[in-house]
């Protein structure tokens, strides 16, 4: 099944109903599948067999998605904050292709070889100019999308999702036009991050109209929820905390607003705690998921989140950390180095198996014979079934043959009233082989002794979890999605910090 | 017919169309409102609604044969009703899940 249909199901069923908030109305899920097939008509006509997009969100996102399906051709969000010698290499890795990319951007892209770009506007144009009597149906391509992962080492790969991964995600989590009238997503994660795709398909699919911010700040999120009667959205956790102080700062409270999902980051439990308590009408959902994953795999429920909040038992109070239990639609287990299934309560590998998963990169699957995706994230499951995700696995630190999860120090630390923010990770240690390194951030007027700090460690985990090296910061690096740059604190501490 | 994955097919007694989810383990027809359906491009029929297949497809809804596998999702709504081989389809539950994207 292919991700066009889950547009033409809705325009056909309900073709009036809203699909995305736009400056002069809604454009109705009619006139986005109608638009959709009249972009494709016009991708027929031009060289490549790709369809590129470089921008900031907006309506003009889900257009080429769909069309990109209805042309048989994979589209290829490419993230526009890449410095122009990355951009331009990706492009290239892309080409032959036609690339839709706004105005302001077509100049960093001039002259890469194979590429046709147009500005979203002249796209949007050029889709509703197709006459549609004599249209042909393109054959169809397996591949629907190509996401570069944000490659952390060496060169991006570029995940490979299937019609299929995705359309099976959709049809088995969403009901079809379930959403009631007037339901509003906002939408403001980056359109070249899976969960900018996922928001496309499943509130089409599910009815419900998207709205989009096209760059985010959380006094235009808040503003934006507002006009557009907003009642869900999906952000990531440094969002959620800067929308949460504006709240404040405010004096707002969104009445409309029935849904808040979170994801792309560990989020600090302070954090969700204080949203819980200032949005006690807002459903939190945490959902996991990676690219190569078709999104979530994981889900926190609302139910799950208010149990925690309230209850005093330690067992059930932590779950307000863990991603929730695995979808029912698809099978998970936690793996040793060895490969055997571990127990509840032991970290290993995450692996994941279902209709959803891709597992695939350009070139090559890093499925297991039978089907399953090591996800190369670690972590946990409890005695019930909730998921405990650690992190990468290369961001466990192995000290003395010891593994420490830097999400756990990281969590109690956060609880110091000194800490603003903080990244814990490992450096190499001649002693052994890791030790642990604190880079925090410290709240304005508090300065507080690195024994403080660390005997705050002692006291809540055990001593061997205590960070040896401490380094304060004014800021932490994050990438877009809200994940902390371990990788590039660690190149720097290496070579700062003394050895042992 | 084959009844591969993806592939669409449309009633000749009503506007019901569905697409292939999980192919059947052996060899089927699949049938609305009583008759075998036909390829979307096709042109056969029309044909009439048998009675005793007129219960209905709903948009959205998958439809399952516990049988041989054959799992198909409605893409649009018809006043005929899904069945294999004679044997009317149930419509398999989905667990709602909270949005989460």
């Amino acid at each position: 099944m292919e991700l066009p249909l889950l547009l033409e199901m809705g325009a056909d069923a309900f073709p009036d109903r809203a699909a995305i908030a736009g400056p002069a109305g809604p454009i109705t899920l009619g006139a986005l599948y109608e638009r959709a097939r009249g972009a494709a008509q016009w991708l027929l006509r031009q060289e490549g067999d790709k369809l590129v997009f470089i921008g900031l969100n907006g309506p003009q996102f889900p257009l080429a998605l769909f069309a990109a399906g209805l042309s048989g051709r994979p589209f290829v969000p490419i993230n526009y904050r890449l410095p122009d010698h990355d951009l331009r290499r990706l492009l290239a890795r892309s080409a032959p292709a036609v690339a839709v990319v706004d105005a302001g951007m077509i100049a960093r892209i001039a002259g890469v070889e194979g590429v046709t770009a147009i500005t979203p506007e002249d796209f949007a144009a050029k889709a509703i100019a197709q006459d549609l009597a004599d249209g042909d149906r393109a054959p169809l391509h397996e591949t629907a999308i190509l996401l570069f992962t944000s490659g952390t080492t060496g060169e991006p790969k570029a995940a490979v999702l299937r019609h299929t991964n995705l359309t099976s995600y959709v049809i088995s989590t969403v009901e079809f036009m379930g959403a009631p009238d007037g339901d509003a997503a906002l939408v403001s994660v980056p359109p070249y991050h899976i969960a900018g795709i996922s928001a496309v398909l499943t509130n089409i699919y599910g009815g419900r109209r998207l709205v989009y911010l096209p760059a985010f700040s959380p006094e235009s999120w808040i503003d934006l929820a507002l006009a557009e009667q907003v009642t869900h959205a999906m952000v990531v956790p440094t969002m959620l905390d800067l929308i949460l102080n504006m709240l404040e700062q405010r004096g707002e409270r969104l009445p409309a607003l029935r849904a808040i999902s979170y994801g792309g980051g560990r989020m600090p439990l302070p954090t969700i705690e204080r949203a819980l308590k200032l949005l006690p009408q807002v459903d939190f959902v945490n959902a996991y998921g990676l690219t190569e994953t078709s999104s979530t795999i994981a889900i926190l429920g609302p139910d799950d989140h208010r149990a925690a909040f309230g209850s005093q038992e330690p067992a059930v109070r932590r779950r307000l950390g863990s991603v929730g239990r695995p979808l029912p639609i698809l099978e998970l287990e936690i793996r040793d180095e060895a490969g055997a299934v571990c127990a509840p309560g032991v970290a290993g590998e995450i692996h994941v198996r279902g209709a959803q998963v891709s597992g695939e990169y350009l070139g090559k699957s890093i499925l297991t014979a039978d089907g399953w995706f090591p996800t190369n994230d670690a972590g946990w499951l409890d005695e019930d079934g909730y998921l405990f995700v650690e992190g990468r696995l290369d961001d466990v630190i192995v000290r003395g043959g010891e593994n420490i999860s830097p999400g756990e120090i990281e969590d109690v630390l956060r609880l110091h009233p000194a800490v603003d923010d903080i990244a814990v990770l490992g450096l190499p240690d001649d002693r052994w082989g890791e030790r642990v390194a604190a880079v925090i951030v410290l709240r304005a007027d508090h300065d507080p002794a690195v024994d403080d700090l660390k005997q705050w460690v002692q006291t809540r985990l055990r001593s061997t979890k205590a960070p040896e090296t401490w380094e304060f910061r004014d800021k932490l690096p994050y990438n877009d999605t809200g994940k902390v740059l371990r990788r590039m604190l660690k190149a720097e501490l290496a070579l700062t910090a003394p050895g042992n | 017919m084959e009844l591969k994955p993806g592939s669409r097919w449309k009633s000749v007694a009503c506007n019901s169309e569905v697409v292939v989810i999980r192919p059947p383990n052996s060899a089927v027809t699949l049938q609305c409102g009583g008759h075998p359906m036909v390829a979307t491009g096709d042109a056969s029929g029309p044909a009439e609604l048998v009675p005793a297949h007129s219960g209905g497809t709903v948009a959205g809804k998958r439809y399952f044969d516990t049988e041989t596998g054959v799992e198909v999702l409605a893409a649009k709504a018809g006043q005929g009703s899904i069945s294999v081989d004679g044997r009317p389809l149930p419509v398999k539950e989905a667990k709602a899940l909270p949005s989460s994207d």
